[in-house]
Protein backbone atom coordinates (compact mmCIF):
# COMPACT_ATOMS: atom_id res chain seq x y z
CA UNK A 1 0.00 0.00 0.00
CA UNK A 2 1.24 3.02 -0.65
CA UNK A 3 2.22 5.72 2.03
CA UNK A 4 2.59 9.58 1.77
CA UNK A 5 4.53 11.37 4.14
CA UNK A 6 4.01 14.61 5.45
CA UNK A 7 6.43 16.79 7.46
CA UNK A 8 4.06 19.00 10.18
CA UNK A 9 6.72 19.76 12.70
CA UNK A 10 6.97 22.70 14.62
CA UNK A 11 3.74 23.80 13.70
CA UNK A 12 1.02 24.15 16.39
CA UNK A 13 -2.75 22.94 16.23
CA UNK A 14 -4.58 23.64 14.21
CA UNK A 15 -2.08 24.16 11.25
CA UNK A 16 -0.68 19.87 11.76
CA UNK A 17 -4.50 19.21 11.46
CA UNK A 18 -5.15 21.77 8.50
CA UNK A 19 -1.97 20.26 6.90
CA UNK A 20 -3.64 16.93 7.02
CA UNK A 21 -7.22 17.64 5.71
CA UNK A 22 -5.14 19.57 2.87
CA UNK A 23 -3.14 16.62 1.73
CA UNK A 24 -6.00 14.01 2.41
CA UNK A 25 -7.99 15.65 0.15
CA UNK A 26 -5.47 14.82 -2.40
CA UNK A 27 -4.94 11.49 -1.95
CA UNK A 28 -6.83 8.30 -2.95
CA UNK A 29 -9.35 6.63 -0.65
CA UNK A 30 -6.54 3.63 0.91
CA UNK A 31 -3.92 5.63 0.54
CA UNK A 32 -1.63 5.76 3.84
CA UNK A 33 -0.71 9.11 5.26
CA UNK A 34 2.05 9.53 7.93
CA UNK A 35 2.33 12.86 9.49
CA UNK A 36 4.95 13.57 11.40
CA UNK A 37 3.91 16.33 14.04
CA UNK A 38 5.37 17.93 17.29
CA UNK A 39 3.01 19.42 19.23
CA UNK A 40 1.21 16.78 21.32
CA UNK A 41 -1.91 18.22 20.56
CA UNK A 42 -2.52 16.57 17.81
CA UNK A 43 -3.11 13.30 19.28
CA UNK A 44 -6.32 14.34 20.13
CA UNK A 45 -6.81 17.08 17.37
CA UNK A 46 -5.91 14.38 14.39
CA UNK A 47 -7.98 11.27 15.50
CA UNK A 48 -10.66 13.51 16.28
CA UNK A 49 -10.95 15.23 12.54
CA UNK A 50 -10.46 12.03 11.29
CA UNK A 51 -13.90 10.77 13.26
CA UNK A 52 -15.69 13.68 11.97
CA UNK A 53 -14.73 13.24 7.95
CA UNK A 54 -14.73 9.70 7.72
CA UNK A 55 -10.53 8.39 7.53
CA UNK A 56 -9.09 6.06 9.93
CA UNK A 57 -5.82 5.98 12.23
CA UNK A 58 -4.09 3.14 11.83
CA UNK A 59 -1.15 3.44 14.07
CA UNK A 60 0.17 6.41 16.39
CA UNK A 61 3.86 6.42 17.47
CA UNK A 62 6.41 8.34 19.59
CA UNK A 63 9.85 9.11 18.44
CA UNK A 64 11.96 10.90 20.50
CA UNK A 65 9.95 14.39 20.58
CA UNK A 66 8.07 13.43 17.31
CA UNK A 67 4.32 11.90 17.40
CA UNK A 68 3.88 9.87 14.27
CA UNK A 69 -0.22 9.63 13.19
CA UNK A 70 -0.64 7.03 9.97
CA UNK A 71 -3.87 7.98 8.66
CA UNK A 72 -5.91 5.70 6.07
CA UNK A 73 -8.14 7.87 3.50
CA UNK A 74 -11.54 7.14 3.57
CA UNK A 75 -13.81 6.64 1.26
CA UNK A 76 -15.79 9.96 1.64
CA UNK A 77 -14.16 12.69 0.15
CA UNK A 78 -13.71 15.70 2.47
CA UNK A 79 -14.78 18.31 0.18
CA UNK B 1 -39.10 19.49 1.47
CA UNK B 2 -38.13 17.30 -1.40
CA UNK B 3 -34.82 18.18 -2.15
CA UNK B 4 -32.51 18.04 0.93
CA UNK B 5 -30.85 21.40 1.20
CA UNK B 6 -27.19 22.13 2.15
CA UNK B 7 -26.03 24.36 4.77
CA UNK B 8 -22.94 25.25 5.49
CA UNK B 9 -22.21 26.69 9.67
CA UNK B 10 -19.57 28.64 10.60
CA UNK B 11 -17.84 27.38 13.90
CA UNK B 12 -16.34 28.83 16.34
CA UNK B 13 -16.34 26.03 18.88
CA UNK B 14 -18.57 27.94 21.03
CA UNK B 15 -22.11 27.18 22.02
CA UNK B 16 -23.86 29.22 19.48
CA UNK B 17 -22.81 28.12 16.63
CA UNK B 18 -23.20 24.71 17.99
CA UNK B 19 -26.91 25.45 18.70
CA UNK B 20 -27.48 27.05 15.64
CA UNK B 21 -26.07 24.31 13.86
CA UNK B 22 -28.40 21.60 15.49
CA UNK B 23 -31.82 23.70 14.75
CA UNK B 24 -31.06 23.82 11.54
CA UNK B 25 -30.05 20.25 11.42
CA UNK B 26 -33.04 19.44 13.18
CA UNK B 27 -35.05 20.84 9.77
CA UNK B 28 -34.03 18.03 8.13
CA UNK B 29 -30.61 20.33 6.65
CA UNK B 30 -27.39 18.44 5.43
CA UNK B 31 -25.18 21.03 7.28
CA UNK B 32 -21.26 20.88 7.77
CA UNK B 33 -19.02 23.13 9.42
CA UNK B 34 -16.11 25.71 8.51
CA UNK B 35 -13.76 26.49 10.97
CA UNK B 36 -11.56 29.23 10.15
CA UNK B 37 -7.93 29.71 11.46
CA UNK B 38 -6.68 33.22 11.92
CA UNK B 39 -3.43 32.87 14.07
CA UNK B 40 -5.28 34.97 16.81
CA UNK B 41 -7.72 31.76 17.74
CA UNK B 42 -7.60 31.02 21.52
CA UNK B 43 -7.96 27.05 20.37
CA UNK B 44 -5.47 24.45 20.15
CA UNK B 45 -1.83 26.65 20.79
CA UNK B 46 -1.89 27.60 24.36
CA UNK B 47 -2.60 24.61 25.78
CA UNK B 48 0.08 22.93 23.97
CA UNK B 49 2.88 25.54 25.24
CA UNK B 50 2.05 26.10 28.67
CA UNK B 51 2.33 23.05 30.52
CA UNK B 52 0.94 23.67 33.54
CA UNK B 53 -2.23 23.42 31.19
CA UNK B 54 -1.68 19.67 30.63
CA UNK B 55 -3.89 18.69 33.01
CA UNK B 56 -6.60 20.25 31.24
CA UNK B 57 -7.64 17.94 28.13
CA UNK B 58 -6.59 18.67 25.22
CA UNK B 59 -9.39 19.37 23.09
CA UNK B 60 -10.26 21.52 19.97
CA UNK B 61 -13.32 23.04 20.69
CA UNK B 62 -14.60 23.09 16.99
CA UNK B 63 -13.70 19.63 16.24
CA UNK B 64 -15.98 18.62 19.37
CA UNK B 65 -18.66 20.60 18.20
CA UNK B 66 -18.53 18.91 15.09
CA UNK B 67 -18.24 15.60 16.48
CA UNK B 68 -21.49 16.63 18.68
CA UNK B 69 -23.26 16.76 15.69
CA UNK B 70 -21.57 14.41 13.85
CA UNK B 71 -20.80 16.56 11.06
CA UNK B 72 -17.73 16.98 8.56
CA UNK B 73 -15.79 20.44 9.81
CA UNK B 74 -13.42 22.12 7.10
CA UNK B 75 -10.43 24.09 9.01
CA UNK B 76 -9.44 26.58 6.72
CA UNK B 77 -6.08 28.59 7.19
CA UNK B 78 -6.70 32.22 6.24
CA UNK B 79 -3.93 33.65 8.46
CA UNK B 80 -2.47 35.49 5.07
CA UNK B 81 -5.36 37.12 3.57
CA UNK B 82 -7.05 37.75 7.79
CA UNK B 83 -4.02 40.75 8.28
CA UNK B 84 -5.72 42.90 6.04
CA UNK B 85 -8.98 42.70 8.34
CA UNK B 86 -6.43 43.12 11.80
CA UNK B 87 -4.24 45.99 9.98
CA UNK B 88 -6.93 47.82 8.08
CA UNK B 89 -10.56 47.30 9.62
CA UNK B 90 -13.17 49.46 7.64
CA UNK B 91 -15.17 49.35 10.70
CA UNK B 92 -12.50 50.20 13.34
CA UNK B 93 -11.78 48.12 16.64
CA UNK B 94 -13.78 46.95 19.62
CA UNK B 95 -12.79 47.52 22.61
CA UNK B 96 -9.20 46.18 21.96
CA UNK B 97 -7.50 45.40 18.84
CA UNK B 98 -10.24 42.92 18.04
CA UNK B 99 -11.86 44.24 14.31
CA UNK B 100 -14.83 41.79 15.20
CA UNK B 101 -17.55 43.58 12.23
CA UNK B 102 -14.87 43.26 9.86
CA UNK B 103 -13.86 39.74 10.94
CA UNK B 104 -16.92 38.99 10.63
CA UNK B 105 -17.66 39.99 7.11
CA UNK B 106 -14.68 38.43 5.77
CA UNK B 107 -15.60 35.48 7.16
CA UNK B 108 -19.06 35.24 6.09
CA UNK B 109 -17.87 36.11 2.42
CA UNK B 110 -15.31 33.22 2.28
CA UNK B 111 -17.79 30.93 3.25
CA UNK B 112 -20.17 32.46 0.48
CA UNK B 113 -17.38 31.63 -1.45
CA UNK B 114 -17.01 28.63 -0.09
CA UNK B 115 -20.93 27.50 -0.66
CA UNK B 116 -20.12 28.23 -4.45
CA UNK B 117 -17.65 26.04 -4.73
CA UNK B 118 -19.18 23.28 -3.19
CA UNK B 119 -22.76 23.48 -4.33
CA UNK B 120 -24.31 24.04 -0.89
CA UNK B 121 -27.67 26.27 -0.79
CA UNK B 122 -27.01 28.93 2.11
CA UNK B 123 -24.88 30.05 5.55
CA UNK B 124 -25.03 29.31 8.86
CA UNK B 125 -24.15 31.49 11.72
CA UNK B 126 -24.96 31.50 15.63
CA UNK B 127 -25.12 35.10 16.18
CA UNK B 128 -27.67 36.86 18.54
CA UNK B 129 -29.16 39.95 17.94
CA UNK B 130 -27.86 42.64 20.80
CA UNK B 131 -25.38 39.55 22.04
CA UNK B 132 -22.12 41.49 21.29
CA UNK B 133 -21.22 45.16 21.68
CA UNK B 134 -19.88 45.86 18.19
CA UNK B 135 -20.12 43.05 15.80
CA UNK B 136 -24.02 41.20 16.97
CA UNK B 137 -26.37 44.81 17.25
CA UNK B 138 -29.48 45.15 14.96
CA UNK B 139 -27.94 47.47 13.13
CA UNK B 140 -24.82 45.77 12.27
CA UNK B 141 -26.46 42.51 11.56
CA UNK B 142 -27.26 43.55 7.87
CA UNK B 143 -24.00 44.99 7.47
CA UNK B 144 -22.62 41.79 7.42
CA UNK B 145 -24.91 40.44 5.24
CA UNK B 146 -24.59 43.24 2.90
CA UNK B 147 -20.95 43.64 2.53
CA UNK B 148 -20.03 40.16 2.64
CA UNK B 149 -22.20 39.31 -0.52
CA UNK B 150 -24.31 36.83 0.90
CA UNK B 151 -27.66 38.86 1.59
CA UNK B 152 -30.53 36.72 2.06
CA UNK B 153 -28.59 33.67 2.12
CA UNK B 154 -27.42 34.27 5.89
CA UNK B 155 -29.53 32.55 8.04
CA UNK B 156 -29.24 33.25 12.05
CA UNK B 157 -31.20 30.64 13.26
CA UNK B 158 -30.95 31.39 16.89
CA UNK B 159 -32.31 35.33 16.23
CA UNK B 160 -34.27 34.78 13.04
CA UNK B 161 -37.37 35.69 14.12
CA UNK B 162 -36.08 39.08 14.76
CA UNK B 163 -34.47 39.52 11.77
CA UNK B 164 -35.70 39.93 7.91
CA UNK B 165 -36.89 36.41 6.33
CA UNK B 166 -33.99 35.03 4.55
CA UNK B 167 -34.14 32.79 1.11
CA UNK B 168 -34.46 29.37 3.10
CA UNK B 169 -36.96 30.86 4.74
CA UNK B 170 -38.94 31.81 1.79
CA UNK B 171 -38.12 29.13 0.08
CA UNK B 172 -39.26 26.63 2.76
CA UNK B 173 -36.46 24.88 3.67
CA UNK B 174 -36.37 25.73 6.82
CA UNK B 175 -39.79 26.58 8.74
CA UNK B 176 -39.55 30.27 10.33
CA UNK B 177 -41.83 29.33 13.02
CA UNK B 178 -39.16 26.20 14.72
CA UNK B 179 -36.23 29.09 14.44
CA UNK B 180 -35.59 31.24 17.67
CA UNK B 181 -35.60 35.15 18.50
CA UNK B 182 -33.10 35.41 21.05
CA UNK B 183 -31.99 38.73 21.68
CA UNK B 184 -29.78 40.70 24.26
CA UNK B 185 -26.75 39.77 25.98
CA UNK B 186 -28.25 37.30 28.27
CA UNK B 187 -27.01 33.86 27.60
CA UNK B 188 -30.09 32.25 29.47
CA UNK B 189 -31.84 30.94 26.25
CA UNK B 190 -28.93 29.50 24.68
CA UNK B 191 -27.92 27.51 27.89
CA UNK B 192 -31.59 26.20 28.39
CA UNK B 193 -31.82 25.25 24.80
CA UNK B 194 -28.40 23.12 25.68
CA UNK B 195 -30.14 21.43 28.48
CA UNK B 196 -32.99 21.08 26.45
CA UNK B 197 -30.50 19.18 23.55
CA UNK B 198 -28.70 17.58 25.72
CA UNK B 199 -25.33 19.21 25.43
CA UNK B 200 -23.30 19.91 28.46
CA UNK B 201 -19.63 20.11 28.31
CA UNK B 202 -19.60 23.27 25.66
CA UNK B 203 -16.85 25.31 25.54
CA UNK B 204 -17.57 29.02 27.17
CA UNK B 205 -14.70 31.19 26.07
CA UNK B 206 -14.97 34.59 28.28
CA UNK B 207 -14.15 37.24 25.89
CA UNK B 208 -14.81 36.55 22.68
CA UNK B 209 -13.16 34.07 20.18
CA UNK B 210 -9.92 35.34 19.58
CA UNK B 211 -6.82 36.67 21.14
CA UNK B 212 -7.66 40.20 20.01
CA UNK B 213 -10.22 40.31 22.02
CA UNK B 214 -7.83 40.40 25.09
CA UNK B 215 -6.44 43.71 26.47
CA UNK B 216 -2.95 42.62 27.12
CA UNK B 217 -2.99 40.69 24.06
CA UNK B 218 -3.68 43.88 22.37
CA UNK B 219 -1.75 46.08 24.36
CA UNK B 220 1.79 43.81 23.58
CA UNK B 221 0.69 43.87 19.52
CA UNK B 222 0.34 47.54 19.25
CA UNK B 223 3.76 47.87 21.18
CA UNK B 224 4.75 45.83 18.49
CA UNK B 225 3.58 48.06 15.50
CA UNK B 226 4.17 51.19 17.35
CA UNK B 227 7.97 49.80 18.04
CA UNK B 228 8.47 48.46 14.30
CA UNK B 229 7.14 51.93 12.87
CA UNK B 230 4.44 49.75 10.74
CA UNK B 231 1.14 48.43 11.40
CA UNK B 232 3.07 44.76 9.81
CA UNK B 233 2.84 41.09 11.71
CA UNK B 234 3.89 37.36 10.68
CA UNK B 235 2.65 34.42 11.86
CA UNK B 236 5.68 34.30 14.00
CA UNK B 237 5.17 37.62 15.89
CA UNK B 238 1.33 36.77 16.49
CA UNK B 239 2.44 33.72 18.47
CA UNK B 240 5.32 35.52 19.99
CA UNK B 241 3.13 37.47 21.44
CA UNK B 242 0.87 34.27 23.26
CA UNK B 243 4.09 33.38 25.12
CA UNK B 244 5.85 34.44 28.32
CA UNK B 245 6.38 37.34 30.06
CA UNK B 246 6.88 40.40 27.14
CA UNK B 247 9.34 43.15 28.84
CA UNK B 248 10.65 46.39 27.34
CA UNK B 249 13.08 48.11 29.32
CA UNK B 250 14.23 50.52 26.40
CA UNK B 251 12.39 52.01 23.56
CA UNK B 252 14.99 49.95 20.91
CA UNK B 253 14.50 46.47 22.66
CA UNK B 254 11.99 43.96 24.10
CA UNK B 255 12.90 41.26 26.30
CA UNK B 256 10.53 37.47 26.27
CA UNK B 257 11.01 35.56 29.24
CA UNK B 258 9.77 32.40 29.59
CA UNK B 259 7.10 31.74 32.40
CA UNK B 260 7.51 28.08 32.64
CA UNK B 261 9.85 25.01 31.36
CA UNK B 262 6.40 24.71 28.64
CA UNK B 263 6.98 28.31 27.50
CA UNK B 264 11.43 27.50 27.39
CA UNK B 265 10.46 24.74 24.95
CA UNK B 266 8.33 26.35 22.63
CA UNK B 267 10.76 29.29 23.19
CA UNK B 268 13.65 27.14 22.06
CA UNK B 269 12.06 27.19 18.51
CA UNK B 270 13.04 30.78 18.08
CA UNK B 271 16.57 30.62 19.07
CA UNK B 272 17.99 31.14 15.56
CA UNK B 273 15.84 34.19 15.07
CA UNK B 274 16.65 36.18 18.15
CA UNK B 275 19.79 36.58 20.33
CA UNK B 276 18.96 34.52 23.64
CA UNK B 277 20.29 34.32 27.21
CA UNK B 278 20.11 31.07 29.02
CA UNK B 279 21.02 30.93 32.94
CA UNK B 280 24.11 28.77 33.67
CA UNK B 281 24.62 28.93 37.55
CA UNK B 282 21.19 28.51 38.54
CA UNK B 283 17.93 27.11 36.83
CA UNK B 284 16.44 29.67 35.13
CA UNK B 285 14.29 30.78 31.84
CA UNK B 286 14.98 31.14 28.34
CA UNK B 287 15.18 35.01 27.18
CA UNK B 288 14.75 36.28 23.28
CA UNK B 289 15.65 39.73 23.02
CA UNK B 290 14.35 41.24 20.27
CA UNK B 291 15.59 44.85 19.21
CA UNK B 292 19.48 45.88 18.59
CA UNK B 293 21.31 45.69 21.62
CA UNK B 294 25.23 46.78 22.34
CA UNK B 295 26.93 44.88 25.57
CA UNK B 296 25.39 47.91 28.35
CA UNK B 297 21.84 46.62 27.56
CA UNK B 298 23.10 43.35 27.18
CA UNK B 299 24.27 43.71 30.95
CA UNK B 300 20.96 44.80 31.65
CA UNK B 301 19.04 42.29 30.15
CA UNK B 302 20.97 39.56 31.49
CA UNK B 303 20.51 41.44 35.26
CA UNK B 304 16.67 40.91 34.48
CA UNK B 305 16.77 37.67 33.30
CA UNK B 306 18.62 36.57 36.00
CA UNK B 307 16.29 38.32 38.28
CA UNK B 308 13.90 36.28 37.01
CA UNK B 309 15.96 32.54 37.82
CA UNK B 310 16.06 30.57 41.33
CA UNK B 311 19.48 32.51 41.53
CA UNK B 312 17.53 35.86 42.01
CA UNK B 313 18.51 36.15 45.60
CA UNK B 314 21.99 35.64 45.00
CA UNK B 315 24.62 38.19 44.79
CA UNK B 316 26.02 37.08 40.92
CA UNK B 317 24.63 34.86 38.64
CA UNK B 318 26.37 33.63 35.61
CA UNK B 319 24.47 33.17 31.92
CA UNK B 320 25.13 32.01 28.85
CA UNK B 321 24.15 34.93 26.07
CA UNK B 322 23.99 33.55 22.28
CA UNK B 323 23.86 36.09 19.67
CA UNK B 324 22.40 36.18 16.06
CA UNK B 325 25.82 34.81 14.56
CA UNK B 326 25.55 32.32 16.89
CA UNK B 327 28.68 33.38 18.83
CA UNK B 328 28.44 32.68 23.06
CA UNK B 329 30.01 34.49 25.58
CA UNK B 330 29.42 34.19 29.77
CA UNK B 331 28.01 37.23 31.93
CA UNK B 332 28.47 36.63 35.30
CA UNK B 333 26.04 39.79 36.67
CA UNK B 334 23.77 40.54 39.70
CA UNK B 335 20.39 40.33 39.43
CA UNK B 336 18.19 43.30 39.30
CA UNK B 337 15.99 44.09 42.77
CA UNK B 338 12.25 44.25 42.77
CA UNK B 339 12.38 47.78 42.83
CA UNK B 340 14.51 48.37 40.01
CA UNK B 341 12.27 46.67 37.27
CA UNK B 342 9.58 49.73 36.84
CA UNK B 343 6.08 47.97 36.26
CA UNK B 344 6.29 50.50 33.11
CA UNK B 345 8.54 47.85 31.38
CA UNK B 346 5.90 45.27 31.41
CA UNK B 347 3.92 44.97 28.31
S1 LIG C 1 -13.49 37.92 18.68
FE1 LIG C 1 -11.90 37.71 17.11
S2 LIG C 1 -12.55 35.99 15.84
FE2 LIG C 1 -14.34 36.64 17.03
S3 LIG C 1 -15.41 38.11 15.70
FE3 LIG C 1 -14.06 39.31 17.00
S4 LIG C 1 -12.16 39.52 15.82
FE4 LIG C 1 -13.33 37.84 14.89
Amino acid sequence: MKTVKLDARNLLCPMPVIRVQNRVLELDPGTLLEATCTDPGVLNDIPAWCRINGHRIVDTRVEGSDYIITVKVGECSNE
Amino acid sequence: MTEKRKAVVLVSGGLDSLLAAKVVQDQGVHVEGINFYTGFCVEGHTHAIRKSDKARPKRNNALWVAEQLGMKLHIIDIIEEYKNVVLNPKHGYGANLNPCLDCKVFMVSKAREWIERNGFDFIVTGEVVGQRPMSQRKETMPVVSSESGADDLLLRPLSARNLPETLPEREGWVYREQLHGFSGRSRKPQISLAKQYGFDDYAQPAGGCCFLTDANYSAKLSDLWQTRGEKHYELDDIMLLKVGRHLRPRPHFKVIIAREEGESRFLQGYRKQFSHLETVSHTGPLALVDGDVDAEDMELIARLVARYSKGRGEKQVELEVTGLDGVRHRLTVAPLLAHEIPGTWLL
